[in-house]
This record gives C-alpha cells, sequence and structure tokens, in this order.
C-alpha cells in the first residue's frame, strides 16, 4: 500500500511540476520528426508551411473509430473552412507497417483532402507526447502549438474551427 | 534502484550538456501520464477471482527535454501490483526507459532506449503496445544517417527489454533505404517512384546446452520495395532467417522465410487493398527459450482486418502465426455517389473485406533420411496452400449519413477462427460466427451527441463447428457533450451459454471528463474475459467486476 500512494504521490506530483514548468501546450513548435508521405518519400513535419495561415494537425489511425469519425466529420465542412480562413489539415497517420499501406486506400475513397502522412514508428507520437489518437494541434501564422485537444466528441470540430477563426482574423 | 540512478544522471548530464551547447534554443519539456487503476470483487458466476490486493495499478510517466539539437527523456513505471492480465513480472517500480539523442545536419545519434523499425518489421522492428504490456525496447545505440537526399542509413546495437531486465541476446543491425527518385534532380518529380530497401539482423547468444551444438550467431536479412505511380502502389517484401533452433520451432535446424505483397489502386471514391503473404519458421527472438511475447525481433504483420466492435474484436481476434501461415487479403472500399438514387444525399460508404489464413502445405521428413538428421524439422511445398485453415474473415460495412444529425453504419462479419491453433488450445476447435452490428450518431444540438451500437454474434452449425462460448447480445448508448463530457453504458449478455449459469449479462457504465490534454474516467460493472491485440501481439485479459478509473494526461 505505502508503495502504491508513493508511486501515485510521485507521478501526480512529477505530472503538476511539469505542466507548471510548461504552461499548456502553447508556442512550442514541431520536432523534426521524419514522416513518409503516402507515395513512399520520406518529409521532416518541421518543414510544413501554409504561408502564414494556420494548421491544424491530426493524429489519427484506420484503427481508430473516433479518430475516423472526426476526420469523416470535419471533411464536410473542409471546403468552406479552407474558403474562409486558408487553414490546412495535416492528417498523420499513427498506422503501423500492418495498415500503413491501407492509409491511402482509405483515405482516397473518402476523397479526404489533407495532406496525408504516416508516421510507422510512432517517432512523431513519441516526441508530441501524444498518449491516445485522435490528438489534434492548432498551429499559428508562426507555427507554434496554441491548441490542443485530445479525444473526440461530435462536436469538437465547431470548437477547433472557432479556434482557427480566431486565429485568421489576427493577422 | 540501479535504473532509477542511470535515468537520473541522464537528465542531469542533459541539463549540462544543453547549458553548454544549445544556447540558442531554449529548453522544452514535455511529457505525459497515464494511470490505470481496478478495484476488484469476486464474481464466481463469470470465473473473476478474489484479487488479495483489492485494488491495482498501472501508472507511466514519461518525460522529454528537447534542447537545440539535443533531445533526452525518461519512462517511469509502476505496477503496483500490475492489473489483471498483465505479466506478473512486471511487478515493480522503476526507470524503464530513458535515452538521450544528438541530432545535427544529417546525422543522429541515440544512446539508451529507442524504438526502431526496419522496412514492414519482418527482420527487425521494436516497439511499445502499453495497452498489451507489450515492450521490447532496444537498449543500446542507433545512428541514423542520411547520406544524400534519398539515402538514408540506420545502425543499431545493443539488448532488448524483458520486463525489467533486458534479454539473454545481442542484436546488431543495419539497414538501408533508397529513395531511387531522389538521386537525379530531373527524376524527382516523375509520376512514378521507387523506393528499395534492405537489411541485415544478427543476433547473439551463447550455447550453454549440453546435448546440441546451437548457432550463437543467427542473421536474418531482407531487401524490400515499394513502387509508386499514380493511383497504384505496390509493396514488396521478402526475408530469409538461417538456421535459429528455438523454443518456438521446436529446436529444429531449418531456414526460414517470408514475403509479403500488397497492392494498392485508389482513387477518388474507390480504394482497392490487395495483399499476400508467406510465413515459414520465422519466429526471432533475442532469447532462444522465451516464450509469450518477450524479445521479439522482428514483427509479422497479420493480414486481417483491425476491428473495433466488442464482439469483432475482443473474442476471436487473429494474430499471425509466425512459425507458418499463408494469408490473402482483399479490401474494397467504395463511396456511392451524392444524390444518387442508392447513395443518397451525401453518399453511401461500401467496403468489402475478405481476409483468409491457411496452414503451410508441409512434409515431416522421413526417420532417418539425411535431412532428418540434421533436424530439419519438415519440408514446405512453397507452391501450395495447407489444408488446414486458421482463419477467415469476409464482411461488408455500409455507413450512411441520413442528414445533419442522422449516420447509420451497418457491418456483417462472416469470422472463422481456429482456437486450437490461434489460441494454442488443443481441446477445442474451430468456431465459425455471424456477427451483426448495428451503429447509430444522432447529433443533437450544441455538441450533445447520442451514440448507440446493437450487436449480435450468432455461432454456427454445432455439428460442424466448435460453440465455445454460444451466442452473445451487445447493446451500448454514449452519450457526449462536447468537448467535455461522456457517458456510455453497455451490456453484453452471453445468451447462449451452453452452461445455464453462465449465462449472464456483463453490465458496464463509464463516465469521462475531457480537458484538452487532460482525460479522467470512472467505471463500474463487469468486465469480459478476452483477447486484446495490437498488430500481431495479443494479451488475454480475465473476466473482472469491479471500478475502475483511468486518467491520462499530455502536457
Amino acid at each position: 500500500m505505502k508503495s502504491v500512494l508513493f508511486s501515485l504521490s510521485l507521478l501526480v506530483a512529477t505530472s503538476f511540476t511539469m505542466m507548471a514548468f510548461t504552461g499548456d501546450a502553447t508556442k512550442k513548435k514541431l520536432p523534426s520528426v521524419m514522416l513518409t508521405q503516402l507515395n513512399g518519400k520520406k518529409f521532416d513535419i518541421s518543414k510544413i508551411d501554409n504561408n502564414g495561415k494556420p494548421i491544424i494537425i491530426n493524429i489519427w489511425a484506420t484503427w481508430c473509430s473516433p479518430c475516423k469519425r472526426e476526420l469523416n466529420a470535419i471533411h464536410d465542412l473542409y471546403e468552406d473552412w479552407v474558403e474562409e480562413t486558408g487553414v490546412k489539415l495535416i492528417a498523420i497517420s499513427m498506422d503501423d507497417s500492418r495498415n500503413m499501406r491501407k492509409v491511402k486506400p482509405y483515405v482516397d475513397s473518402k476523397g479526404w483532402e489533407y495532406e496525408c502522412y504516416i508516421d510507422p514508428n510512432s517517432d512523431f507520437v513519441r516526441a508530441m507526447n501524444v498518449v491516445n489518437p485522435p490528438q489534434s494541434y492548432i498551429l499559428n501564422k508562426d507555427k507554434e502549438i496554441v491548441y490542443a485537444h485530445n479525444g473526440y466528441a461530435p462536436g469538437d470540430e465547431q470548437i477547433l474551427y472557432k479556434k482557427v477563426k480566431e486565429l485568421a482574423g489576427q493577422k | 534502484m540501479k535504473s532509477l540512478i542511470g535515468g537520473c544522471l541522464l537528465v542531469a548530464s542533459i541539463g549540462i550538456c544543453t547549458t553548454t551547447y544549445g544556447q540558442e534554443n531554449e529548453l522544452r519539456i514535455g511529457g505525459n501520464t497515464q494511470l490505470d487503476m481496478q478495484y476488484y470483487y469476486p464474481d464466481s458466476i463469470i470465473g473473476a477471482d478474489t484479487v488479495p490486493e483489492k485494488m491495482l495499478m498501472n501508472g507511466y510517466t514519461n518525460i522529454n527535454f528537447i534542447k537545440g539539437n539535443w533531445s533526452a527523456g525518461f519512462r517511469y513505471e509502476a505496477y503496483v501490483n500490475p492489473i489483471l492480465g498483465f505479466d506478473p513480472g512486471y511487478e515493480g517500480t522503476g526507470i524503464s526507459y530513458r535515452y538521450v539523442t544528438y541530432k545535427q545536419d544529417n546525422i543522429e545519434v541515440t544512446l539508451g532506449n529507442f524504438y526502431e523499425q526496419f522496412g514492414s518489421g519482418m527482420v527487425f522492428r521494436t516497439y511499445e503496445a502499453r495497452t498489451l504490456g507489450y515492450d521490447n525496447a532496444m537498449d543500446g545505440f542507433r545512428i541514423r544517417y542520411q547520406v544524400t537526399d534519398g539515402i538514408h542509413l540506420t545502425s543499431i546495437w545493443g539488448k532488448q527489454r524483458q520486463l525489467w531486465a533486458l534479454g539473454e541476446g545481442l542484436i546488431r543491425g543495419f539497414d538501408g533505404e533508397v529513395m531511387i527518385n531522389e538521386l537525379k534532380e530531373s527524376w524527382k518529380d516523375k509520376k512514378t517512384q521507387l523506393t528499395l530497401g534492405g537489411s541485415f539482423v544478427s543476433k547473439y547468444q551463447e550455447d550453454k546446452d549440453p546435448l546440441y551444438i546451437l548457432p550463437e550467431n543467427v542473421g536474418n536479412y531482407g531487401g524490400r520495395f515499394n513502387l509508386n505511380s499514380g493511383n497504384f502502389n505496390l509493396y514488396g517484401e521478402y526475408a530469409e532467417k538461417i538456421n535459429d533452433p528455438s523454443r518456438d520451432n521446436g529446436f529444429i535446424y531449418k531456414d526460414g522465410r517470408a514475403l509479403l505483397l500488397e497492392a494498392t489502386y485508389s482513387q477518388k471514391g474507390l480504394g482497392v487493398y490487395l495483399a499476400g503473404k508467406m510465413v515459414d519458421n520465422m519466429a526471432y527472438r533475442s532469447d532462444r527459450t522465451a516464450s509469450g511475447n518477450n524479445v521479439m525481433i522482428n514483427y509479422h504483420p497479420a493480414l486481417t482486418k483491425q476491428h473495433t466492435y466488442a464482439l469483432a474484436a475482443t473474442l476471436y481476434p487473429y494474430a499471425t502465426q509466425p512459425t507458418g501461415e499463408m494469408a490473402a487479403q482483399l479490401e474494397v472500399a467504395y463511396k456511392i455517389k451524392k444524390k444518387s438514387k442508392l447513395g443518397g444525399k451525401y453518399g453511401t460508404n461500401v467496403t468489402l473485406n475478405l481476409s483468409t489464413v491457411q496452414g503451410l502445405d508441409t512434409t515431416t521428413l522421413v526417420t532417418n533420411s539425411s535431412a532428418e538428421n540434421k533436424r530439419l524439422g519438415y519440408e514446405v511445398n512453397y507452391f501450395n496452400v495447407g489444408s488446414q485453415k486458421y482463419f477467415h474473415d469476409y464482411n461488408i460495412e455500409i455507413s450512411r449519413k441520413f442528414n445533419k444529425h442522422l449516420k447509420m453504419k451497418y457491418t456483417y462479419l462472416n469470422l472463422l477462427y481456429n482456437m486450437n491453433v490461434v489460441q494454442g488450445l488443443q481441446t477445442k476447435g474451430t468456431v465459425l460466427t455471424h456477427i451483426h452490428v448495428l451503429e447509430a450518431t444522432h447529433r443533437l444540438t450544441n455538441g450533445h451527441a447520442i451514440r448507440w451500437e446493437m450487436q449480435h454474434l450468432g455461432v454456427a452449425d454445432e455439428n460442424k463447428y466448435y460453440p465455445d462460448m454460444g451466442n452473445w447480445a451487445y447493446g451500448l448508448v454514449e452519450y457526449t457533450y462536447a468537448p467535455h463530457w461522456f457517458f456510455t453504458v453497455l451490456d453484453q449478455y452471453n445468451y447462449g451459454n451452453k452452461d445455464e449459469a453462465r449465462r449472464v449479462h456483463y453490465f458496464t457504465g463509464v463516465v469521462g471528463y475531457m480537458k484538452g490534454q487532460h482525460r479522467i474516467q470512472a467505471g463500474y460493472g463487469r468486465q469480459r474475459a478476452g483477447i486484446f491485440c495490437v498488430g500481431g501481439v495479443c494479451r488475454n485479459v480475465p473476466a473482472a467486476n469491479g471500478f475502475t478509473l483511468s486518467i491520462t494526461s499530455n502536457f
């Protein structure tokens, strides 16, 4: 029992210290991690760009139902989002070698117009400290992370878009 | 204790390194925490035993530091004591993972623990699947070097994690990947892109066997290609392993080989995936006497669909048999156009998936033949498929959005599962099931939504197939209030169990609260015994009754 309490308090204490240290997820830039493009090429994710417009990063997987619900829900609205704010969504699949080749057929069959990458060795997922997908981030014009959200419930996409609009309005 | 001191030293040294080298960049700290706690009540009807500790907990915290070209981090794990279903050998606390990475220009060096995979992993893959209690992280060093645009080299050296210790064997490996189009400026933007790769891994383990002369160094090597041309993609990988007598293969000296081919074609509204695979004697661990999920060096992706619905996912999930199998999978996803008669206002998605797995066509060697004397075990006819069926899953999924507020999905699975082979239980048999799932999401206003699932699993033809636990019915209702709350209640009813005393309800309620990067959820109820799989690895979760509390946080 003593050891349980000790571990618990240590875990909780470290988490809170770290939160105090870092504030929110804010003002961090993306780490330099090599991802795989759908055509097999490699790409350093820290080099993404959207000409000063906001960027949404979404980490998903073909085996994750809420992830697919989220990205399909956004897909219905995406055309309007792009038109109104110039936002770009980058979908990073954390599918491993079992499913990574199924990502392209899935993305195409749904007609997603997102920029898609795969992180088969979970290098990016680890660098971003993601516990479970779906995980989304919004980057501002300086490509700093200004918003982060884990999980998906229908309606979350509206909150995400509200943040994007705020950013797009700032200039 | 040693590892704890090691971890602290590492963090301290990073502090020093970063102050010396990375002054132009600020120090960034991030991490995550996951706590899973469970309170158990004994429940003899479902087979949940008394847990003497009453409460068990698994806890994980990762902390990562990045400054300039340096990054470092560690993971603290506490299993006090391990939640049922996890290897009891995890009991204890400590720093299980710590590393330092330095990255500059084209070179990246990691010391300590790391995860890596070559190609699809048939030669080498280390990874963590926490829900499965699976972690075969390397402890040693890794160098990644980008020679020029399009040429990536990786070299690894070290030992693997085995619970709280390291596996006995030493692993050394090398991988090279060349993206041909990157080599010449005029090829870069060509429609057709070709990537070639090759890897070699060798393990060393001392031969202490008094009887046999066992190979101490065992090599495993392979080549791969990826050809992409517009809508079309073809991936192929072949791997071969020299003689590797082990507990997995019954200490035979036969070589192993594996072949994987995956082709896809896709365009807007259509995705086709076709794959075939052969695996023969390819279990490869850094300890030849290891079993279970311990110290596996390589990975064989299962060519079966990874399901998410409870009755389809956790009762009869397939895991690749690395000792030998042949598998094929076809998946076609098609979107019936919107505003058409069949497609409706928003279009209708149809996905058809056919996967099948058979054993190899093998012949046991004749007694006293020269091959038998060399203990080669068996011969394989690679041009034929074995007669024993391990698994099939023929399923179709139809989903449609009816209006802004309602979306529905229907799934049917015809699933065959050879329990004797997949679970290694010689006394059972093959189960054939028909599974139906109906799911609907109702979007109400202002972030309120209700999602429900109805599932039924029926076992087929009891004269021909093993009935196992018989029929199941399942119902779930989930209410979410974005972005913070969710409430779920579900019931699984094993109404078709042969044993009338076991025709019980597994009722569970869960409530969760999410805020930004933090999530807390609490549940109460019965948990059905099941098998949870990710990739080719599975974990048996025993039945339980009680409270669960889970906290995850990312910072």
